[in-house]
């Protein structure tokens, strides 16, 4: 490169330094929509320049042009203060921008050396060059504290490995500049807490960095300045420094906005969902769930807590009939279901709202209507001896798309062209909208922005309060305080304990989700 | 009778038919491999072999040099992978009707070819076993394995190229992400289109050499419709060998000893109606297929188009 670059302006990486990078007017129009509206945007080496908006408020979009996966209908881009063309992420990754999508751009059948290698030329001419690869992997780690192993399969991984193979794959090609698209939130609070040390780091080195969240307490801690999107429009940049997360909150969504749900009154009824020492298998061959009892009674929230992986996956699943249950029983309103068909125990009015809806809770390539329908497609309004009612399907998708506050251009998009939070919102919508006997709700609010996390989590307090039985999964625990009557902890595939509501601290949860009775003190050994 | 099957000559004379009907499903099937590993199937093998069968037996036939005829199929089957990347990638149509379509063109246009050009069977002097000093001499082996032609040897060459290519080369690495994830693939900057059609075409060449292996070294003829479901049967074998080329190479052997079998036990004579004898290497795939398949999982993206949403 330039021979008169000084050693200030290299990375750790030995990439050179992006000083400046500015978005100038971009525009970007889908069909039915204007995603980015003149929007100005700009980031400097060794900051953290947060984007913050309501879902569809245009992120992504932003930051898919800024990797040349989406094309602007105008505007410019200008880099270290010159007019920049970048019309594939081929020249984006030339410039130095890395980015770490929403959805991860992982080939899971591959190893981590094999997904960072993938696409770049090799030091051996046609032939791979993995060994290399992972040495320089492991070089890389070792500069910025990521734990990898590079022959392992993606496959194998938890999410928290996956996004490390991600940074690394950026850093990897000499990103300057990365785009972190939510990249919190299908993250544990400690891993959150390890990849804000990884980002200080890359910081303090030199990077730039464009961080996207919905949880703003994460903004406040690690961000400098802070930028709100609307409707695809710049609302304004701040410090970090000078607001406050209340302040972030209400300059977002354009009126105030309580943290807290209003619980309300619920009088506690009949048991609705019942498990009696159910076992069941993983998909990794460990053991799932190891004896699991615990009821869930009309009219009230019981709360499911535990760092992800120790079963709750697998819990949801054998009580929805998705995977079969080894031995012990579930009861829903005391009948035996047991290993029956999804089919038949979503006819007896179980609702489920998976953890991965993209995979699991809808079909990318049905419009929104249809989605709204998968489950009682078979039932009036919306058909009738086998011909579907195409006006009752209508109205019920405009009825959910108004009341959820879906945004979209019509209940014909394709759910595919959802932005990230809408679809689950679709979900959402489909199964809390059915008025059913039990709901069974896998991280609700995760990648919701604030005001449809508040809508949803009172959407779950009224069904509660209408009678309905709620089972709430969620690794987040404020969540789970704020909206459970009791609380059970999972740890390895067990219930550690289940605890009133009025004696849950974060601490005591904290200790049994790390497998330890505070009253006993000690870790339990099974 | 069954004696007669298990004496050692008509036992050589199986194995050595065996091996050398492998030939053109190797070929076949290896490229299919090709195709499907980047998330293309291609449903048009059949086509494509018999358009390369009819163009290295007319080419041989008239200009007299079987490495010309040989290298017309290859063009020819090369010609016709690029016209089913050009359906399946650029204009995103369903991959299965399309290779249906491209079997019918296949099948019709080498008939037509033959009744204009040609009118009636004839022969030719196809490609001739190859004696190698030493090997060719040790009994029954070298009947088996070294006394076939330079095509038959190809075949078995290309499965460890083809391994060597998928599993330890840069394009190796493209092909198998673009087949289970050509997004991912796609953000890093590779081209999804390209690969595709590298791997169409290849598939098309080795059809084509495929369908020559059967008229000008094989079976030294043409006749309409030669292949007869030979293609399809490639197909299945990457299925049946999950994707591997040494899987491929399994099943093309599995499937060719069988067919040899048969064939033997109707020139022994033996009473078994020839149309059962004819059906057992297909039944046989039927019940391989059903045992295995389950087992492994196809690429991600095999069969889907691949489209970025601007
Ligand atoms: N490929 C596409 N085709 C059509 N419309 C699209 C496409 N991608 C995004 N949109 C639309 O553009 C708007 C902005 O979407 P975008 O994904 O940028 O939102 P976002 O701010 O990232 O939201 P979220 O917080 O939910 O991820 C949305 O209305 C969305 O429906
Ligand atoms: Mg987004």
């Amino acid at each position: 490169m330039d021979g008169a670059m000084t050693e200030s302006t290299k990375l750790p990486s030995g990439q050179t330094r992006i000083n400046s990078l500015e978005m100038r007017g971009i525009t970007k129009r889908f069909p039915g929509v204007l995603a980015s509206d003149h929007v100005n945007f700009d980031v400097k080496s060794g900051e953290v320049h947060a984007l913050l908006g309501e879902n569809g408020a245009g992120k992504s979009t932003l930051m898919k042009i800024l990797y040349g996966l989406y094309h602007p209908d105008e505007g410019e881009i200008l880099l270290d203060g010159k007019p920049v063309t970048i019309s594939s992420p081929t020249d984006s990754i030339d410039l130095g921008i890395g980015m770490i999508h929403q959805h991860f751009m992982l080939v899971p059948t591959l190893t981590v050396a094999e997904n960072v290698a993938l696409g770049l030329p090799s030091s051996r001419g046609v032939l791979t060059d993995l060994d290399r690869v992972s040495k320089r992997i492991i070089e890389l780690a070792d500069i910025y504290g990521l734990k990898i192993d590079p022959d392992a399969y993606v496959w194998q991984l938890s999410v928290g490995q996956q996004q490390r193979v991600e940074i690394i794959k950026a850093l990897y090609r000499g990103a300057a500049l990365l785009i972190l698209d939510e990249p919190t939130a299908v993250l544990t609070p400690q891993e959150v807490d390890e990849l804000f040390v990884i980002m200080n780091q890359m910081v303090k080195d030199g990077h730039a960095l464009i961080f996207i969240s919905h949880k703003l307490h994460e903004v406040v801690e690690i961000s400098h300045r802070v930028t709100v999107l609307r409707d695809g429009r710049t609302i304004g940049t701040r410090l970090t420094s000078e607001t406050t997360k209340q302040d972030l909150a209400n300059w977002m969504v354009g009126r105030e906005v309580g943290f807290a749900p209003n619980r309300g009154q619920s009088t506690l009824g009949e048991v609705r969902l019942s498990l009696n020492e159910v076992h069941c298998g993983s998909d990794r061959g460990t053991p799932g769930l190891r004896g699991v009892s615990f009821d869930v009674c009309s009219g009230e929230i019981l709360g499911i807590a535990g760092v992800s992986g120790n079963g709750q996956r697998e819990l949801a699943e054998s009580i929805t009939g998705l995977r079969k249950v080894t031995s012990g029983r579930v009861f829903l309103e005391g009948q035996d279901i047991t290993n029956l068909a999804p089919g038949e125990i979503t006819d007896r009015m179980l609702s489920y709202i998976p953890e991965e809806r993209m995979r699991d809770g809808m079909i990318k390539d049905f419009t929104i209507a249809e989605n709204m329908i998968l489950r009682e497609h078979h039932k009036q309004p919306y058909s009738k001896n086998g011909f579907l009612n195409l006006r009752g399907i209508a109205n019920h998708a405009d009825e959910l798309i108004e009341s959820f506050r879906v945004k979209t251009p019509s209940r014909e998009t394709l759910a595919k062209n959802l932005s990230g939070g809408n679809i689950q919102k679709v979900v959402l919508a489909r199964e809390i909208s059915r008025n059913p006997r039990v709901i069974l709700a896998a991280q609700p609010t995760r990648g919701l922005d604030i005001g449809a996390t508040e809508y949803v989590r009172q959407q779950l307090i009224e069904q509660r309060n209408k009678g309905t039985a709620v089972m709430l999964v969620s690794e987040d625990l404020d969540e789970i305080l704020a909206l459970s009557d009791r609380i059970a902890v999972v740890y390895e595939g067990q219930i550690m304990d289940i605890v009133p509501r009025e004696n849950a601290t974060p601490e005591k949860l904290g200790l049994l989700m790390a497998g330890v009775h505070p009253e006993e003190g000690a870790p339990v050994v099974q | 009778m069954i004696t007669e099957l298990l004496s050692t000559t008509v036992l050589i004379g199986i194995l050595a038919s065996g091996i050398r009907l492998a030939t053109p499903y190797l070929y076949a099937a290896i490229g299919e491999t090709f195709g499907q590993k980047s998330g293309v199937l291609n449903l048009g093998v059949e086509g494509q072999m018999l358009l390369g069968c009819f163009a290295a037996f007319y080419v041989a036939l008239t200009t007299g040099n079987l490495w010309l005829g040989l290298l017309a199929a290859m063009i020819v089957g090369a010609a016709m992978g690029l016209a089913m990347a050009f359906v399946t990638v650029n204009l995103r149509a369903q991959q299965g009707i399309s290779g249906i379509g491209f079997y019918l063109f296949g099948l019709g246009m080498s008939d037509l070819l033959f009744q204009r050009l040609m009118g009636t069977v004839e022969t030719v002097k196809g490609f001739q076993r190859i004696y190698i000093p030493g090997l060719s001499d040790i009994p029954g082996i070298g009947e088996i394995f070294f006394n076939q032609n330079i095509l038959v040897y190809g075949a078995y060459l290309l499965v460890p190229l083809a391994w060597f290519v998928l599993n330890k080369t840069t394009l190796g690495l493209k092909i198998r992400a673009v087949g289970e994830n050509p997004d991912a693939a796609d953000s890093l900057g590779v081209s999804v289109a390209r690969v595709r059609y590298f791997t169409i075409i290849l598939g098309g060449t080795l059809s084509g050499i495929a369908g020559a292996s059967l008229s000008i070294a094989l079976l030294n003829v043409f006749q309409q419709n030669m292949t007869s479901g030979l293609g399809f049967i490639a197909v299945a074998l990457v299925y049946f060998g999950a994707w591997k080329p040494v899987g491929v190479l399994g099943g093309a052997l599995l499937f060719s000893m069988v067919n040899s079998l048969q064939l033997w036990i109707q020139v022994l004579g033996i009473p078994v109606p020839s149309d059962i004898a004819v059906m057992m290497p297909y039944v046989l795939t039927i019940l391989v297929l059903v045992a295995t398949v389950s087992r492994v999982r196809a690429p991600s993206a095999l069969t889907k188009p691949f489209e970025r949403d601007d």
